[in-house]
């Protein structure tokens, strides 16, 4: 395995970009469905390390990909239109890692006094935190309240989605498959134990809840600038729910796992809509007969936790 | 005669009304073998529970290599040196064994965040070492056979022998045991004399054993806490305990024995 993870990220953000350049050829409605999967991807990747391999039940995803959606988007609103089109990528770059920063100090303020709690608590608190930060962008005039923020720059494309989808598979895949991520499984495995063989829960808890964040916001200035529109409607406990759902189909602490989910989960709903009035039925029925059947995770084959 | 590796001084415990442990008064000594052992419920794993930091003594004094360790969190203090084992085995049940090992490993090495990202030359470098350390460890306790098995699946005896591997991987001073024996049956309560002996001679470490097993305890330490009720009622050699009426009348109650 040495050395190959670096190789994977390379090909992979490469494939992006080589499919990115083509997409001219393909439908444009396969190609945005395309893109959402990416976007999926990074949230539910994200998700798995705070919920899967260290254990911590987060319900809050929805709200900090609203942190870096919005403020990924003010960015290119206020700062975009009178920026040159050759500049336009790296700024775009920038407002997403902004987005991205500014979730994960959220992250941080929100996991240092949540992250005591456990299970069914932890979860409460990060479900109430999600529809806190919601509340406050329906009431911020300055992010465009109920409406929201409207005629977002469409930068986001094949190879922004996937490029960053690889990122996040590379860092959280990285993380966990080393000596110092063995740590967030120990977490999740028995904190008290992981306590006396030196390593520091909280730490570690916080760690995956900020990662997880960042990525989180991440996707969200992807998405903002996919849609072109947001609001706070879209961020809302049903969001968080759905990529709860992917990360569980997938198998907690299955990154592998977890992506095709992801995709799945995209796709899904996109073939079901000739049946629209149905769609929910079928979509809960699925997750009510694979919680039955495979609760371990749809793609948990192997013995293995790592990565 | 050189400063206790572990001391205790009049620890008090209280949860609510009730005292768990009271006054109690112990020191260890390098590559010392102590034995701690009283009737269920008398304080022994509490008593534990202080010494590694889950609780905090409501008064009195603990002194690691004579560093007060009061409002130390459990995981400095085994970074100090304070290793141990669980009455219900504790294990990272959804890893390898191997990894098991690896886990308690890494809080002695410097590997952070960034290098396990970059994935560079000291990366794997100390991957590499981890990694061959652990096995080495488990060569030592003949489990590294089993090393890519979960740690789950292992028979329940090498759960436990496990369970002192992966303590022995934090690099301790002092190895607390709790109840090892608990769940073995003779031929394998003999062996585990033998393994904690070999280990404390191998690694040269000082081991404070719980235990209810008479005579595993009597067999292996050289001296002999015995707790009631929260309270110290003696302390000597296995000979000096066997013979102690304070400790007959605790376990067996207060009928004369001629045995």
């Amino acid at each position: 395995m040495r050395g190959k993870e670096k190789l994977f990220l390379l090909l992979a953000i490469v494939a992006a970009i080589g499919v990115s350049l083509c997409s001219h050829l393909f439908n444009r409605y396969y190609m945005g469905v395309a893109v959402d999967c990416g976007i999926n991807v990074i949230l539910a990747v994200s998700l798995n390390l705070i919920n899967g391999h260290t254990g911590q039940f987060s319900l809050g995803h929805a709200g900090f990909m609203a942190v870096g959606g919005y403020m990924a988007a003010k960015l290119t609103l206020v700062f975009g239109p009178s920026l040159h089109s050759a500049v336009q990528p790296f700024f775009f770059a920038g407002a997403l890692l902004v987005g991205g920063i500014t979730a994960a100090l959220v992250g941080l303020a929100v996991g240092v006094p949540s992250l005591r709690l456990k299970g069914d608590y932890l979860a409460i608190v990060t479900l109430g935190f999600g529809e806190i930060i919601r509340v406050i962008f329906q009431t911020s005039d300055t992010f465009g309240a109920a409406t929201g923020l409207t005629g977002i720059p469409k930068f986001t494309n094949f190879a922004w989605s996937w490029g960053l989808a690889a990122v996040t598979v590379y860092v959280v895949a990285s993380l966990v498959n080393s000596t110092y991520g063995r740590g967030f499984i120990a977490v999740h495995d028995d904190e008290i134990a992981a306590s006396a063989m030196g390593i520091n829960p909280v730490r570690y808890k916080v760690t995956a809840f900020v990662v997880g964040a960042f990525f989180a916001g991440i996707a969200g200035g992807l998405y903002a600038h996919q849609k072109a529109v947001i609001s706070p409607g879209g961020f809302d406990f049903l969001k968080s729910i759905e990529i709860v759902v992917m990360v569980i189909l997938g198998g907690m602490g299955r990154t592998a796992g977890v992506v095709v989910a992801a995709v799945l989960l995209t796709i899904l709903p996109e073939l079901l809509r000739g049946v629209a009035e149905y769609r929910m039925i079928i979509y809960s029925l699925l997750i009510i007969v694979l919680m039955l059947t495979r609760p371990q995770g749809l793609f948990n084959f192997g013995k293995k936790r790592a990565a | 005669m050189t400063a206790p590796l572990l001391e205790l001084e009049k620890v008090t415990i209280k949860f609510g009304g009730l005292t768990a442990v009271c006054d109690l008064d112990m020191c260890i000594g390098e590559r010392e073998l102590i034995g701690l052992i009283g009737p269920n419920g008398a304080g022994k794993t509490t008593a534990f529970n202080m010494i590694t930091g889950v609780y905090q003594p409501t008064s009195g004094t603990i002194r690691f290599r004579q560093k007060l360790t009061a409002g130390v969190k459990p995981h400095l203090l085994s970074l100090r040196g304070i290793s141990r084992t669980f009455q219900n085995i504790r294990l990272f049940s959804q890893m390898t064994v191997l990894d098991n090992v690896r886990t308690a490993m890494q809080g002695n090495r410097a590997q952070r965040v960034r290098d396990a990202l970059l994935r560079g030359k000291v990366f794997r470098e100390v991957e590499a070492r981890v990694a061959g350390e652990a096995m080495e460890l488990l060569k030592i306790f003949s489990l590294d056979q089993f090393h890519d098995s979960m740690a789950k699946s292992l028979p329940y005896g090498d759960q436990r022998r496990l369970e002192i591997v992966r303590a022995l991987a934090t690099q301790p001073k002092l190895l607390l045991l709790d109840e090892p024996a608990a769940g073995m049956n003779p031929t394998e309560k003999h062996q585990l004399m033998e393994l904690i002996r070999f280990v404390q001679d191998k690694f040269q470490i000082a081991v404070l054993l719980v235990e209810h097993d008479m005579k595993v305890v009597m067999g292996i330490c050289q001296r002999i806490h015995v707790l009631d009720y929260g309270r110290k009622i003696a302390e000597g050699t296995p000979a000096e305990i066997r013979a102690n009426p304070k400790v007959i009348a605790a376990y067996l109650g207060t009928e004369t024995t001629d045995a």
